[in-house]
């Protein structure tokens, strides 16, 4: 454990220790959120009554000597993707608009057997397509250090709950970049787990082969805390990898000393020019702190976006199938069930999520397999390949985590390419399978927060936290300039 | 697409994509996607013109193999539970419109 | 393949080309993705959880049982059993929960193969491959036909239950042929223990792919391919059809169309669902959620090993236990009775008595009862026939057993036999009744002793019959039989 523990680390350690009320600490979240979520609309559902009934639970579990849990009475936001049992999952679509599951998300049980008290649900692109928080059927959530720009996407309620204080912790997922990429945007750290570290059970799938469910907080350390609560073996998801959580905590303090570090030019190219200078002097800082750094080329990895949007969509184009108003949600009303679904379908789905299906199912559909969806997938190989060649001679790699801090509101909702841009330099994570976090690293000349994005090979969560929070320590002050 | 081979996205491609998909388009969005998907399809054109035909192509990020479970009955969803999410139900069961078209 | 026009062959002569899909539901105890029970007839709705109704975020977890049974069904057709991936197959559907079926597509788990038939043929198999059930639709309206439905219910109990679908070759020649190999089918899936067979329920479904082509051609005519097949009836009878439809067009000079069609039982033909050019673009790609399948070398010995004899060996061994030819309706007769019953006979090498005893039960008492023979436990009929093979109880006493056991639908026979009052007759007292008859009827008893073989015959059959109605049946005509011979013999 990091000697001085984030704001979710100390609040735990104060509830176990019976210094707080698990009570008192989930009335101030409430409070907060009710006083910052107007403008913000970060969350579409907040479960008052039942976060006060789960703390009082922490309460009593302190009080009667039983164990609390590693998280005891600390305010977690959920994505509105994860399912909760009896309480609305939408998505942000109105298709599934009042829906509540019968059953939890494997990583919900997973916080609340912790001690953690789910506060509410976030707003996000519906079903996480888009890099905006714009793409909702409630409309945008707006970013705390700029309420006139986007927070990101998809999972951008979480990051701005973050960001915004109301919250020490969140979760998100991240298909393309929809932890990092908000996370870069609203200055707080998110991370990817490796595929298959986290359970995907329980989470609204987009793209089953990309999807994985990670940890947004204001400090690596509160990072890792949450990480490992969540992760393991899931026997009720064939992708879950049958090994214990990574010990990540353990790692904070493991320094980058010799630590050999590749400053990824594909990772950098096409960035903005702020944004560049703060990934080198994050480059700059691990090498004064032992680091060994090196510049690399992995030129393969320019192949990721285009492969990403078609192998994104055409999974997402059949797991969206199954909303079509016969076993619950939305139904529009038509003679017989063809028109019903299409009706249904048509009316529940914005349009972004529309683009996309339409975009996957022609990728899949006869005549156009090989040429898009199979070219996608071999991509994939030389992706992972590319980055497997690097990892020969790198411990972890160093890049930009977007291309531009946060934009305004509107400025890409009619280009869909230039929003999709905005993934350029995560999606290559996501294809591989592999964990990548961002750190905030300072500002731009308007104080929009920057983040770097450090990546590790499969399974290397430990040596991710470890450069991470070396990192972290070498981060200009919030607020002050770069 | 030229590269790849493959005909660039027409209209008509599309509106049989949004009947594959049981997506209505009004003759406006038909024409604002048929561009924007052409556009998507231009940067895939990158990838769809290289030759991999010594590549695998990878489904799975991680190899794994033989994840099975065993075969032993476990409690299943409460019925009134299941049937109070659906849009129409009869005698315990998903009432849907006729069914117009073709069985698989 | 397209549409081609085949010249009417000089002869007249027209051969019928016939390949089977076969979708057997097997008899795990779960789902094949989920730990709902698999179960027949349950209230509807039931048997599902968030996985088989497809609700958002859920997962699937493949049953390792179903995999065995798959590689039981593989092994019997002696197919090559491969690493295998899943696939999903999109089209929407309301009986569909996810809009998607996860099956097998070009990597199946079996490949290759063969199933041999009771003439000696044997008939290609090119895969036998794992996927899952449907839900089950009910249409309301007219007829419950789906057209004229006004509206349709949706029960997703069945929803998932795992389905081995067996793809033959177009090696079958007719409709007798096209029977026999779904019958043998059939016994090969019940005496593996993986189906209950019954097609009356749906646990077996055949859709067939019919051509025609001049006798002497080797290439394949435009195939049709006729659903809704819930019989060996109906098969026969749609293949037959169909097969004269396919001509008749021919002889016309037309051309068949490629195309789906659905078999009409009552009206006694086929008519067309659906065309090549409507056919669904399933845009088949690797199901993301499941991971590569790999049986290694120790499962599969294991497989091999737990599979008892199929029933071409089951032929060969009641043939040597009848001493002769077991013909094909005597085993179909048993087959379709009593399958589980016959295997205690076969494969527990008893003696002859037993397994001609069971036939003889099961080609006389529970013929005549096919509808309460099938569901009679085959447990029950083994015991009872044991019990007479053992002498413990009278032909007659046991088909009055097995009457009951038929009304009961099954029971144990002993306490049955008890029930009716049916104690086996001791030894002493056995004796005694003979010894009582052979002394009350002097005459009769010379004429059996009397060495004319006729005489022999005819008279000690009397004398079995006068101690059977003093015992008011409760002796074993056999163990009479042997004490008139052991007095006989004792005299001279
Ligand atoms: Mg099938
Ligand atoms: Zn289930």
């Amino acid at each position: 454990m990091s000697p001085t523990p984030g704001p979710a680390g100390a609040t735990a350690e104060a509830v176990r220790t019976g210094g707080r009320s698990a009570r008192s600490v989930v009335e101030e979240a409430l409070a907060a959120i009710a006083a910052a979520d107007g403008p913000l609309h970060a969350f579409l559902d907040v479960h008052a009554d039942a976060a006060a009934a789960d703390a009082a639970a922490v309460d009593a579990a302190v009080e009667q000597g039983r164990d609390p849990g590693p998280l005891a009475g600390v305010p977690v936001a959920l994505k509105d993707n994860l399912c909760t049992r009896g309480r609305p999952t939408t998505c942000s679509s109105r298709i599934l608009e009042g829906w509540r599951p019968p059953y939890d998300a494997t990583v919900v049980t997973r916080l609340r057997e912790a001690g953690a008290v789910v506060v509410g649900k976030t707003n996000m692109d519906e079903f996480a397509m888009g890099s905006s928080t714009e793409n909702s059927s409630t409309g945008p959530t707006r970013n705390p250090r700029d309420p006139s720009r986007v927070p990101g996407g998809s999972s951008g309620g979480s990051a701005a709950a973050v960001a915004a204080g109301v919250v020490p912790l969140a979760l998100g997922s991240d298909t393309g970049g929809s932890i990092r990429q908000p996370a870069a945007f609203c200055g707080v750290v998110g991370m990817k787990p490796t595929y298959g570290v986290v359970s995907r059970y329980g989470l609204v799938a987009f793209a089953s082969s990309l999807d994985q469910i990670g940890p947004f907080a204001t400090t690596v350390g509160d990072a890792a805390l949450l990480l490992e609560v969540i992760a393991g073996h899931d026997p009720c998801d064939s992708t879950s990898l049958d090994r214990p959580a990574p010990d990540v905590t353990a790692a904070l303090d493991d320094g980058v000393e010799g630590l050999r570090v590749g400053l990824c030019q594909e990772l950098l190219d096409e960035g903005d020019a702020e944004v560049v200078g703060r990934v080198r002097a994050a480059a700059e800082a691990l090498a004064g702190a032992g680091a060994k750094v090196d510049e690399v080329s992995l030129p393969e990895l320019r192949l990721g976006l285009p492969a990403y949007y078609l192998l994104a969509p055409a999974e997402a184009s059949s797991n969206l199938a199954r909303y079509d108003g016969v076993r619950y949600g939305l139904r529009v009303d038509a003679p017989d069930a063809e028109a019903m679904n299409t009706a249904t379908r048509t009316a529940g789905f914005g349009a972004e999520v529309k683009r996309r299906i339409m975009l996957g199912t022609y990728a899949l559909s006869a005549g156009y397999y090989d040429a898009y969806y199979g070219k996608a997938q071999r991509v994939r190989t030389l992706v992972i390949e590319a980055f497997g060649r690097a990892y020969e001679s790198f411990d972890v790699l160093l890049g930009a985590t977007t291309p531009s801090t946060a934009f305004p509101i509107g400025a890409k909702v009619d280009d869909p390419w230039s929003m999709y841009l905005s993934d350029l330099f995560t999606v290559p994570s996501n294809l591989s399978g592999h964990p990548a976090m961002n750190v905030p690293f300072g500002a731009d000349g308007e104080g929009l927060p920057i983040g770097v994005q450090l990546l590790a090979p499969a399974l290397g969560e430990r040596v991710l936290f470890a450069a991470a929070s070396a990192l972290e320590s070498l981060a200009p002050a919030p607020g002050g300039a770069s | 697409m030229s590269g790849a081979g493959t005909p660039p996205i027409s209209r008509e491609d599309v509106a049989h994509v949004a009947k594959l998909a049981r997506l209505d388009l009004s003759p406006e969005e038909l024409d604002l996607f048929t561009s924007q998907l052409a556009s998507v399809l231009d940067h895939a054109a990158d990838i769809a013109a290289l030759d991999l035909s010594g590549t695998p192509p990878t489904a799975h990020p991680l190899p794994v193999r033989n994840v099975l479970r065993p075969d032993e009955p476990r409690p299943c969803l409460d019925r009134e539970e299941v049937l109070a999410a659906a849009p129409d139900v009869e005698d315990h069961r998903f009432r849907v419109p006729r069914i117009g078209g073709q069985e698989p | 393949m397209t549409e081609t026009a085949l010249a009417p062959p000089e002869t007249g002569a027209w051969e019928t080309v016939i390949g089977l899909e076969v979708h057997a539901e097997l008899q795990t105890a779960t789902k094949l993705f989920c730990s709902c029970r698999n179960a027949f007839g349950d209230e509807p709705n039931t048997n599902v959880c968030p996985v088989c109704l497809g609700l958002p975020g859920s997962l699937p977890v493949l049953n390792r049982e179903a995999v065995t049974f798959a590689m039981r069904i593989g092994t019997a057709l002696h197919c090559e059993i491969r690493p295998s991936i899943f696939h999903r197959k999109n089209y929407f559907y309301p009986d569909m929960p996810k809009d998607y079926q996860i099956s097998q597509y070009d990597e199946p788990i079996n490949v290759g193969g063969w199933l041999e038939l009771p003439d000696g043929e044997r008939v290609g198999i090119v895969r036998a491959h794992l996927e899952e059930d449907t839900g089950k639709t009910s249409h309301l309206g007219e007829g419950g036909r789906i057209h004229a439905a006004d509206e349709s219910l949706v029960d997703y109990n069945r929803a998932g239950v795992p389905l081995v679908e067996i793809v033959s070759e177009p090696d079958l020649r007719s409709a007798a042929a096209a029977r026999a190999y779904v019958t043998e089918l059939r016994g090969l899936l019940i005496a593996t223990g993986v189906s209950d067979g019954r097609m009356e329920e749906g646990s077996l479904r055949v859709d067939a792919n019919v051509s025609v082509r001049p006798v002497g051609s080797s290439a394949f005519g435009t195939r049709c391919e006729v659903k809704n097949l819930n019989s060996l009836r109906s098969l026969g009878r749609a293949v037959e059809h169909e097969a004269a439809r396919q001509v008749a067009l021919l002889e016309a000079g037309g051309a068949v169309t490629q195309e789906t069609r659905h078999w009409d039982e009552e009206a006694g033909r086929t008519v067309p669902l659906r065309s090549k050019e409507e056919a669904f673009d399933y845009r088949y790609f690797p199901e993301p959620d499941l991971v590569l399948l790999e049986p290694d070398e120790a499962w599969q010995r294991e497989v091999a090993a737990s599979i008892g004899p199929l029933p071409a060996a089951r032929r060969a061994r009641l043939a040597e236990l009848l001493g002769g030819e077991a013909t094909e309706s005597q085993l179909e007769q048993i087959r379709s009775v009593v399958e589980q019953g016959l295997d205690h006979f076969v494969t527990e090498a008893s003696p002859p008595a037993p397994a001609a005893l069971a036939l003889a039960r099961a080609g006389n008492e529970l013929a005549a009862e096919p509808e309460a023979a099938t569901s009679l436990d085959p447990a029950a009929f083994a015991g009872l026939v044991a019990l007479e093979a053992g002498g413990e109880l009278s032909a007659t006493q046991s088909k009055k057993v097995l009457a009951r056991l038929l009304a009961d639908g099954g029971g144990d026979p002993l306490a049955v036999a008890a029930e009716l009052g049916f104690e086996a007759l001791g030894d002493d007292a056995l004796a005694a009744a003979v010894a009582e008859v052979v002394v009350a009827n002097p005459d009769e008893w010379a004429e059996y002793c009397s060495g004319d073989e006729k005489l022999q015959k005819q008279k000690g059959g009397w004398l079995a019959g006068q101690v059977m109605r003093a015992t008011k049946g409760q002796a074993d005509g056999k163990a009479v039989d042997e004490e008139l011979r052991r007095l006989r013999a004792a005299q001279g």
